[in-house]
């Protein structure tokens, strides 16, 4: 029998027949086997596991189909037989491990608390078991581990406590939503490979939900394509990589950013645009008021950026990758150092000399929620910068509608306001916003890590486009080094503050000398796998 | 999915201010009940010369401490002068005093708020005088400013802003704090913008909202610190009619009139009431992250 067994499931927004945004979904899982539930934002993935688990909002409803649990069906299944279920035959781990962990409590009791509710263990039996699990997701120092609270523990160790709470009563199904999106690539490589060995130790099926395809090629068995509700097609992982059968699957694999470093591109001159010397930011330190322990986010990073090149700043969270992007744009004071814009040193300008330099050089964030003010229309938000340096109004919109068609939107958007554009369309929107002044250096802080992968690609191809045409400086600021190797002609890579290798992508990304970056390209997902090509990389050198 | 279905539909959509104002006071039965009261309350105080029946302020010794009749609707006070009359002249100082503390408070609150939030060295200096400030029980510091400079309507109105501006400040300086730290306000430092220009434009609308509904509770506050301050005898001159006053000068009298004290004091609870439950409504219009958690039901 099937662990899991979902059978044309369908859900709708307020029980409405025509809102459905679940649509006729069937997936079965063996016992043992990892399906990969896979798809871009708003394909309902998160619902159907959420269905699952009997957890949806109440807005949602399923409208009909089954989701049987060996064989047991958990659609109308009372709330108190859920509540038992969750715990003892399925479980779920979450993508933020902070949020889903209790904070007041120490780690250890939230696993025991587990054992405590749904068996009759004594307590010491409940402390040994708690023990157990915890050197199974291996946590160093599990006495130590057992009394600490979460906000102790790094974001890789909160999601092996994550796990271990999910597997302590040994379910028949575990859920996995999107568990490594918000861990370092390094410490996703270690969290997958938990979750294979426990799956190959304990029998348990494993829904795993994710958008990255290189995490699907470590792991799954069984992949489903989702789009907007609707499954695209169920294969085999192997045939799904090699054979896909719907257009949709070709062209999510075709958008993967590929590992191998692009094509060497002359460079086309040698006026260098961007520069930084011996640039460090150091936090805390004493004060009137402060006595804090100094922090070094930042030392020593030399950089120089020529026109029309692109430079790749890589590495993981607290790598001072953003921190150097800040210190650039003299968001913050660089606390040592200089940073040339056009060869005049910005570090030490006060504001008021800083502001004509301020113009040479723009930056796109991360976050296209959060960079654009809601609350006035776009076209205002592009013509702020043109307006501060004596534009007149009626020019600057002008050149706001030229903008918004070079980056690939209607003019008219000028008069709409950001929540009525998707994701991708709002970073189109802030790079228009960034080009407005027409800087020589364009920073890109994450741009494009926060999109769905097809729309990635998309940006990724304007921001190419962008440069060939205007002959921008780009600086790219990211953690993945997929996107890293598509776009960058040089990469350097940062680890605590430091600068660990610098150099041409080719030579960084395909002969690296460190062993820090050789670690960071051995753990990205799906290095082996060729998607555009629908092969691994192995047979095209044959 | 489930946080991009719910973000669209928490979008809000634009309205005109008359409709978003028929949206709130219809929200439910006791926010309309409350609207029609402050409504009353209101009209009768600006229309106070034409509605009273008697002469607020005039002594009649003849009836003095006289129970409710068909000439003297709810009594007479120690004086002879008619309670009724007495109490809606009281409400036009009250709703002055209150709405004048509000917007004082509240706009001192925003100017001294966003200094704090914005520039560094500012915020050391002013939080302290806030922390201080904030140490002091505002019903003391209140008398403490009223005896210093004796008692008048604008000696009392600033003896209860005073008190009220340090939570304004605090937070406005909150919000700010963390609508700085937004993509969109970085940009528009990146893209020279002069930071005055940067809190008109990116950190005053965003502050709003909160504001006015901390103006609303904190002009029933000074409504109620008002008829506090009067009653303690160190509010604005006992001939002026205000609430407070009124219940003062009834206390010694209660035994034999106690509607001198039960009426005003009624009002003001009724006033106070209606005000606090249109900001409740209010709030829960405009801060969606307060009132129904989301999109539950």
């Amino acid at each position: 029998m099937s662990v899991l067994d979902i059978r044309d499931l369908r859900i709708a927004l307020n029980g409405a027949q025509d809102q459905q945004v679940v649509k006729g979904l069937n997936l079965t899982i063996e016992e043992g086997q990892t399906m990969c539930l896979v798809g871009e934002s708003g394909s309902g993935k998160s619902l159907t596991a959420l269905a699952t688990m009997g957890l949806l909002p109440p807005v949602l409803t399923p409208i009909a189909g089954s989701i049987k649990l060996k064989g047991e069906e958990l659609l109308g299944a009372k709330q108190s037989r859920l509540r038992d279920l969750r715990a003892t035959s399925m479980s779920m781990i979450f993508q933020e491990p902070m949020t889903a962990l209790n904070p007041v409590a120490r780690v250890g009791q939230q696993i025991e608390e587990v054992l405590e509710f749904h068996s009759d263990m004594s307590k010491s039996k409940r402390v040994d078991r708690v023990r157990e699990m915890m050197e199974a997701v291996h946590l160093p120092d599990v006495d130590k581990m057992y009394r600490s609270f979460p906000h102790q523990l790094s974001g890789g160790q909160r999601q092996r406590i994550m796990i271990a709470m999910a597997l302590v009563m040994k379910p028949q199904l575990l859920i996995a939503d999107e568990p490594t999106t918000a861990l370092d690539v390094t410490t996703q490589a270690q969290i997958l490979k938990l979750i294979q060995e426990l799956r190959e130790q304990q029998g348990t099926a494993v829904l795993f939900i994710t958008h990255d395809m290189g995490v699907v090629s470590e792991i799954a068995d069984d992949v489903t394509v989702l789009k907007l509700g609707e499954v695209m097609e169920t294969q085999p992982v192997n045939t799904l990589l090699r054979h896909p059968q719907t257009d949709y699957t070709r062209d999510l694999l075709r958008s993967v950013p590929s590992q191998v470093p692009r094509m060497e591109r002359p460079a086309k001159s040698d006026n260098i645009v961007l520069a930084t010397d011996d640039l460090c930011k150091t936090y805390g330190g004493t004060g009137l008021f402060k006595r804090g322990r100094e922090v070094k986010a930042v030392q020593d990073v030399s950089i120089s950026l020529t026109k029309g090149r692109t430079l790749g700043i890589v590495g993981e969270s607290g790598s001072g990758k953003t921190t150097v992007a800040r210190c650039i744009m003299r968001l913050i004071d660089p606390t040592s150092g200089a940073v040339k814009v056009g060869g005049t040193d910005i570090a030490t300008l006060s504001q008021k000399d800083l502001k004509p330099h301020r113009k040479n050089i723009q930056i796109v964030f991360q976050d296209p929620m959060r960079s654009l003010n809601p609350r006035i229309e776009v076209g205002q938000s592009i013509i702020e910068g043109p307006l501060n340096f004596g534009t007149p109004r009626a020019k600057a919109m002008e050149r706001a509608r030229e903008l918004l068609e070079l980056v690939g939107l209607p003019a008219s958007a000028v008069d709409r306001f950001p929540h009525q554009f998707s994701g991708g369309q709002r970073q189109r929107i802030a790079i228009a916003r960034a080009l407005a002044m027409d800087p020589d250096v364009l920073v890109a802080d994450e741009a494009v890590s926060a999109l769905d992968v097809s729309v990635q690609a998309q940006v990724l191809d304007l921001l190419a486009e962008l440069q060939e045409r205007l002959g921008l400086g780009i600086l790219f600021i990211t953690h993945d080094l997929g996107v890293a190797a598509q776009i960058c002609d040089d990469v350097l890579v940062m680890q605590y503050g430091r600068v660990v290798e610098y150099g041409p992508a080719a030579q960084v990304l395909g002969a690296p000398q460190q062993d820090y970056t050789k670690a960071l390209i051995a753990a990205a997902p799906g290095r082996h796998w060729d998607f555009a090509n629908f092969r691994p990389f192995a047979e095209a050198a044959e | 999915m489930t946080d991009q279905t719910s973000a669209a539909s928490l979008i809000p959509v634009r309205v005109t201010p008359i409709g978003r104002a028929r949206e709130i006071i219809f929200s439910s039965w006791l926010v309309t009940l409350a609207t029609v009261v402050l409504g009353i309350i209101v009209l009768w105080s600006v229309l106070a010369v034409w509605v009273v029946p008697h002469d607020p302020v005039r002594l009649s010794p003849g009836v003095r401490l006289k129970p409710p009749s068909d000439e003297y609707w709810l009594g007479t006070d120690a004086y002879g002068r008619d309670l009724f009359s007495r109490i809606i002249y009281g409400g036009r100082i009250s709703l002055v005093v209150g709405v004048a503390a509000a917007i004082a408070a509240v706009v001192l609150g925003l100017l001294f708020g966003l200094l704090a939030g914005y520039i560094r060295w500012i915020d050391a200096v002013l939080m302290r005088m806030v922390d201080g400030l904030m140490a002091i029980p505002s019903i003391l510091l209140a008398i403490a400013i009223v005896s210093l400079w004796g008692a008048s309507i604008w000696t009392v109105l600033v003896a209860i802003t005073i008190p009220e501006v340090p939570r304004v400040i605090r937070l406005v300086r909150s919000l700010v704090l963390s609508a700085r730290e937004e993509p969109y306000v970085e940009a528009a430092i990146a893209a020279g913008t002069p930071t005055w220009l940067i809190m008109r434009r990116h950190l005053v609308p965003n502050t709003l909202a909160p504001l006015i509904i901390q103006g609303t509770y904190i002009c029933a506050s000074a409504i109620l610190t008002e008829a506090i301050l009067s009653f303690l005898g160190a509010g604005i001159s006992p001939e002026t009619p205000s609430w407070g006053n009124i219940m003062a000068e009834g206390r010694i009298y209660f035994q034999i009139n106690p509607g001198i004290v039960l009426w005003p004091g009624l009002v003001v609870s009724v006033a106070i009431l209606s005000i606090n439950l249109l900001g409740d409504a209010v709030r829960d219009a405009l801060d969606p992250r307060m009132a129904k958690r989301g999109i539950d039901r």
